[in-house]
C-alpha cells in the first residue's frame, strides 16, 4: 500500500510503541498539537501523556533528559523541531550520549534516537533547512542514518528505536510528502546497510536523502544517451557501507557523490576517499563531488534553487565523466 | 541528631576522613610523582559528600561533579578503583577509559560525568525522569559547584525537573569560586539557594562544612522527592582549600581567606564534636583513622601494581555491539 513518508514514520513510532512499553516521545510541541510537522499526530491521543512528553524549549535539557532516562532502561525517541537545533542539544550528544557506553566500557548503554527535520528547499531560510550530518560524522559512539523513501524510513526508524547505541534519524522534510509502497507487516531496515536503488554498469552515482529521486531521475535521462548509472541510496551515515561502494565502483569504474550538505567537509570526501584506497586501480575517472554551494542556505527562491544540487547538474557532471 | 545512632556517627566520620585521607594522599602523591589524572581536590568540602549520601540506597543515583570524590566513596567505588582510576590503570569500571572523577558504576549507582561543568545536570533529570516513567522508587542526586549555575544547563535542568515534579535533589557546593573567578563577579545574587524560586522549587542554605547540617537538609529534600513533591536545591556554603585543580599556578585568593576557612575544616569540627558530645571517644576515634590510612595505603599499593590497560581494547565498547562499526 502506497503511503507518505510522514505516515511511514508516525506508524513505525507507534507500532514501536505498542511493542514496547519502555519506548516513549519527547520533544516540543509533539503532544496535543503533533509536533510542528505534524509527524506525531494522533500518538498523545492514543499513548497519553506520559509516552508522548511535551517539553518547553530547552533543546539541551531535553537531549540530557533523554539520555539520563536511556540509562536507566528507557527507550526514548527525542524530536528536536528542526535538525538546526541540533547545535543546541550538541553538547549532550557529543559529550555525553556519544560516550556512555565507552565511559562506561559497555557497562551502559544508550538506546535513544533523535529525530532530526531536516533539509532545503522549503523557503524556511538559513536556521531552518541546513544538512548537518558531517557535523557529527566524526563522532564515535553516534550512529546517522538518512531515509530517502516511506519504506525506507520506516524500516530505518524502527531499527534505530531497537539499536541500543545512539541514532541520529535524519528526516528530510521534501520528502515527507513523498509515497511508495510500505508494507503492513513488520520489517526493519538495518543501520550499516546501503541499498542499490538502481542497478548500473558505466557509473556508480552515491547519494543519500533528498538526492537519491534526483540521481534516480538523472540516471534515467542518462539512459537515453547510452550512460547506465548505478545509483546507491547511503541510507547509513554512520557507519558507512564500505563494501556496497567499493563493489560497485569495482564494478562501473566510475564514481560521482551528491549530497545536500555543504560540498567542503562534507561526507563525500569521506565515501570518495574510501573508493580510492579500496578501488583505485578500477577508477577511469576522477571522483567527482556534487554538493551544496558552500553557503548558509539562502531564503528568496531564485537563491536557494541555486544553492540545492539538482538533477541537471547531476546529468552534466556525469557526461563530463566519460 | 534524632534518629542517628553511635554507628552511625562513626560511619559518617570515617566517610569523612576516608575522603580527607583519600584527596591528601592523591594530592601528595602528584606532587612528588605525577598520577595520570590532575587531582580536582575537595579538600574542604567532604562534609557535602558525605551528608548527602548517607541517607542514600543503592538503588539511588548519584551524578557526581567533578569535585565529588566523598560521594563516589560514600555511594561504594572502593578505594582501589578511586586510586587507580585516577591513576589511568585498568579498573574494572572503565578500563582506564575515562578519568576517575567523571566514571560511572552500574554496581553502585553512580552515573558518569562529563567534562563540561553542568553538562552532567539534563542527565540527572532524565535519570529521575525515568524512575517516574518506570514507577520506580529510587531518587537521584546532582552535584555542581557555584560555577555550573551560570549555565543554561542549570536553568533549564531545574525548570524541567521542577514542571514534571521529579525525584531529583540538586545539590550545589558553593566554595566560593569557580575556576579563578570569585562568585559575587558571577551573579549579583548573595545567595544560589535563591535560583531555586525561579522554579518554583524550595531552594535550601546549609551550612557546607557541617555533616550533620547538610544530612538534615539533603534528608529533608530526599522526603520530599521520595513522595513525589518533586526537586529541591540545597545550596551547601562551603571552601575548597587547594586551587581548582594541581595545576592551579596563580590561586589569587587571600592566605587568610584560605587560613579562615580552614578553621572550618568539616573533619577537625566532627571530630570535635562526637568527643564533646561523649558520642564517641579518642580511642574509637583513632581506631578509625588508623583504619582508613591503611586503607588508603592499601589503595596506594594496589594503584601502584594495577597495570595499565592494553592498548589493544582501545576500540572497544565505543558501541553496545562490536560490530558496529
Amino acid at each position: 500500500m502506497k503511503k507518505m513518508m510522514r505516515e511511514a514514520i508516525r506508524e513505525a513510532l507507534a507500532e514501536e510503541m505498542r511493542r514496547d512499553e519502555k519506548i516513549f516521545l519527547i520533544g516540543e510541541d509533539i503532544g496535543h498539537y503533533g509536533g510542528t510537522l505534524q509527524i506525531t499526530v494522533g500518538l498523545f491521543d492514543e499513548f497519553g501523556g506520559e509516552r508522548v512528553l511535551d517539553t518547553p524549549i530547552s533543546e539541551n535539557a531535553i537531549t540530557g533528559a533523554a539520555i539520563g532516562a536511556a540509562m536507566m532502561g528507557m527507550r526514548p525517541v527525542l524530536e528536536l523541531m528542526f535538525a538546526d537545533f541540533l547545535p543546541l542539544a550538541s553538547d549532550q550528544i557529543i559529550n555525553n550520549a556519544a560516550k556512555m557506553c565507552y565511559s562506561y566500557n559497555g557497562q551502559m548503554k544508550v538506546p535513544m534516537v533523535i529525530r532530526a527535520p531536516f533539509g532545503a528547499g522549503m523557503r524556511s531560510g538559513m536556521h531552518h533547512c541546513q544538512n548537518l550530518e558531517s557535523s557529527f560524522a566524526n563522532i564515535p559512539g553516534l550512529k546517522m542514518v538518512m531515509p530517502s523513501n516511506a519504506y525506507d524510513a520506516k524500516g530505518l526508524l524502527k531499527a534505530a528505536i531497537r539499536d541500543d547505541d545512539p541514532v541520529i534519524f535524519f528526516e528530510h522534510k521534501m520528502l515527507y510528502g513523498t509515497r511508495n509502497d510500505v508494507p503492513e507487516d513488520d520489517y526493519i531496515v538495518p543501520i550499516g546497510k546501503a541499498d542499490i536503488k538502481r542497478e548500473g554498469k558505466d557509473i556508480t552515482i552515491v547519494a543519500w536523502g533528498v538526492m537519491v529521486p534526483k540521481a534516480l531521475n538523472a540516471a534515467a535521462t542518462l539512459e537515453k544517451e547510452g550512460i547506465n548509472a548505478e545509483v546507491i541510496d547511503l541510507r547509513s551515515l554512520k557507519p558507512i557501507d564500505e563494501e556496497t561502494i567499493t563493489n560497485s565502483v569495482i564494478k562501473t569504474s566510475r564514481l560521482l557523490i551528491v549530497h545536500e550538505a555543504c560540498l567542503s567537509g562534507g561526507l563525500g570526501g569521506e565515501i570518495a576517499a574510501i573508493a580510492a584506497k579500496n578501488a583505485f586501480g578500477y577508477l577511469d575517472a576522477p571522483i567527482e563531488r556534487i554538493g551544496a554551494a558552500d553557503t548558509p542556505v539562502p531564503f528568496s527562491p531564485t537563491l536557494e534553487d541555486a544553492f540545492i544540487p539538482n538533477e541537471d547538474r547531476i546529468v552534466e557532471t556525469v557526461r563530463k565523466m566519460f | 541528631m534524632k534518629g542517628l545512632q553511635k554507628e552511625d556517627y562513626l560511619k559518617m566520620f570515617r566517610q569523612l576522613f576516608l575522603t580527607r585521607h583519600t584527596e591528601q594522599t592523591m594530592v601528595d602523591y602528584h606532587r612528588h610523582t605525577p598520577i595520570t589524572e590532575l587531582p580536582h581536590s575537595s579538600i574542604g568540602q567532604e562534609a557535602i559528600s558525605v551528608g548527602t549520601c548517607f541517607g542514600l540506597t543503592k538503588e539511588d543515583q548519584i551524578v557526581p561533579s567533578l569535585r565529588t570524590r566523598g560521594a563516589f566513596l560514600a555511594k561504594g567505588v572502593s578505594s582501589n578503583s578511586m586510586m587507580a582510576g585516577a591513576f589511568g590503570k585498568d579498573i574494572p569500571e572503565t578500563r582506564g577509559k575515562n578519568t576517575s572523577h567523571h566514571m560511572g558504576s552500574t554496581e553502585v549507582g553512580v552515573i558518569s560525568g562529563t567534562g563540561v561543568v553542568g553538562a552532567h545536570l539534563p542527565v540527572a533529570v532524565g535519570v529521575a525522569l525515568a524512575a517516574k516513567l518506570m514507577k520506580k522508587d529510587y531518587i537521584t542526586v546532582a552535584y555542581f559547584g557555584d560555577g555550573a549555575t551560570n549555565r543554561g544547563d542549570f536553568h533549564e535542568s531545574l525548570n524541567l525537573a521542577s514542571i514534571w515534579d521529579l525525584p531529583v535533589v540538586f545539590v550545589c557546593e558553593n566554595n566560593l569560586y569557580a575556576l579563578s573567578t570569585p562568585v559575587e563577579c558571577n551573579m549579583k545574587i548573595k545567595d544560589i539557594a535563591t535560583r531555586a524560586s525561579s522554579y518554583g522549587i524550595p531552594g535550601v542554605i546549609v551550612d557546607g562544612n557541617n555533616v550533620l547540617e547538610v544530612y538534615k537538609a539533603a534528608e529533608e529534600a530526599y522526603d520530599r522527592a521520595r513522595k513525589g513533591q518533586g526537586p529541591t536545591l540545597i545550596e551547601c556554603k562551603t571552601y575548597r582549600w587547594r586551587g581548582h585543580s594541581e595545576r592551579d599556578p596563580r590561586d589569587a585568593r587571600p592566605k587568610e581567606e584560605i587560613e579562615a576557612w580552614k578553621e572550618k575544616c568539616p573533619v577537625k569540627q566532627f571530630r570535635a564534636y562526637l568527643l564533646s558530645e561523649g558520642i564517641a571517644s579518642e580511642e574509637e576515634i583513632q581506631e578509625i583513622e588508623v583504619s582508613v590510612k591503611a586503607e588508603v595505603a592499601n589503595a596506594i599499593k594496589f594503584a601502584e601494581e594495577c597495570p595499565y590497560p592494553p592498548s589493544d581494547i582501545l576500540a572497544t565498547n565505543v558501541y553496545s555491539t562490536e560490530e558496529a562499526m
